[in-house]
């Protein structure tokens, strides 16, 4: 397969590293000179040091010939510009665009863009999944004691949703007092039915953790 | 008419003060505010620092409710991506893109995107100047198929 890379930054060059690795034909086009000439000398004469957003480079680069073209700039629109000529102007079959701001992703791929990378939103993706950690926050320590203000957010199949305060089993050293609904806080009585969404204030010593999320939360002790 | 600038470089500038002069409506955007130095002191219309090629600024300053959007900023694929945004994002029924590559120019109204070609442009001017025949490329090139449909004729997958 040959595939032409644009963009010779960390990705571009890991990149062309790996493809030639497994065999494939690859030219990487770099405008920088001296960043070019510095990847030339470890992978070879494979290297183009010219802007590979421009036509005429891009034809000389062989583009037309390119079973991929792979556009992984640092800029959103030199990657979307890149692939629009690859797909348009040299009818490659296949073309990759890094994109940085996700949301681009949609005008990439109504343009045309085959594939679209984009590292903002995987981390994002990796981010949102750790989220269920932190319905249990730790908000404030309380002088030099050890105790502290902790907020825990009720969700969906939570065991606490449905039941007053009163009925759970809430740790020793520990003690509730507060739920924010819908933006408003107020105190929280023996009698309170707790619902989906409410947020718990609880006080209490910071190793009453895994006692007060198995209450709260649900989660299972590890 | 509602007009958005992107870019307020040399020609973005004088454009947005005829323009402002004559009534209509003028936003100017551009990264830099020190380049709105380059606008008059009674300029009237808006003058907004942001990225012209982010959706959500441009969603900000207004673009949506623009009769035309002229990108023309320094860079060809930055004026490329925040027309291709206001004709296909936005909805704006006109735009032009300065693009200085002259390959790209051509590749981009065959695409459906108004160019304009700052080089073939003064070639033409300077060819002029000399008594000599024009290069017969186009510099202002009009959308050739309205952007975004198919484009079948170079046999793309499209």
């Amino acid at each position: 397969v040959f595939v032409l890379v644009v963009g010779g930054g960390k990705v571009g060059y890991y990149l062309t590293r790996e493809l030639l690795g497994s065999g494939h034909e690859v030219v990487l086009m770099e405008k920088d000179r001296a960043r070019a000439s510095q990847i030339a000398d470890e992978v070879g004469s494979i290297v183009v040091a010219q802007d590979g957003c421009e036509g005429k480079y891009l034809g000389e680069a062989g583009c037309s010939r390119a079973d991929i073209v792979a556009a992984v700039t640092g800029d959103d629109e030199d990657n979307l510009v890149i692939c629009q000529m690859a797909k348009h102007h040299f009818d490659v079959p296949r073309t990759i665009a890094r994109v940085n701001n996700p949301k681009n992703e949609g005008l990439f791929r109504h343009l045309g863009v085959d594939e679209i990378i984009s590292p903002t939103r995987m981390i994002l993706g990796s981010i949102e999944q750790d989220i269920p950690v932190h319905e249990l926050l730790h908000l404030a320590a309380l002088g030099e004691s050890d105790l502290e203000i902790i907020e825990a957010q009720l969700n969906e199949g939570s065991p606490a949703v449905g039941k007053t305060a009163a009925e759970l089993a809430i740790p020793d050293g520990c003690s509730l007092f507060a739920v924010v609904r819908e933006n408003v806080a107020t105190p929280l009585r023996s009698d309170t039915v707790l619902s989906v969404g409410d947020k718990v204030i609880a006080i209490g010593k910071a190793d009453c953790d895994v006692q007060l999320r198995q209450a709260l939360l649900g989660e299972v002790p590890a | 008419v509602r007009i958005v600038i992107v870019g307020c470089g040399r020609v973005g500038a004088v454009l947005a003060e005829t323009l402002d002069r004559d009534g209509h409506d003028v936003v100017v955007v551009d990264l830099t505010t020190r380049a709105f130095d380059r606008l008059p002191d009674d300029f009237k219309g808006q003058a907004i620092r942001g990225d012209g090629t982010d959706e959500d600024v441009l969603r900000r300053v207004g673009a949506e409710n623009a009769d035309v959007l002229l990108a023309l900023t320094e860079g060809d694929n930055r004026n490329v991506m925040a027309a291709q945004l206001a004709l296909e994002t936005l909805g704006i029924a006109k735009a032009m893109a300065k693009v200085n590559d002259p390959v790209r120019a051509a590749a981009y109204a065959e695409l459906g995107v108004a160019t304009i070609c700052r080089t073939t442009l003064m070639v033409d001017a300077l060819d002029g100047f000399l008594g000599l025949a024009p290069t017969g490329l186009p510099s202002v090139i009009p959308a050739v198929a309205p952007h975004h449909t198919p484009v079948t004729a170079t046999g793309g997958e499209g």
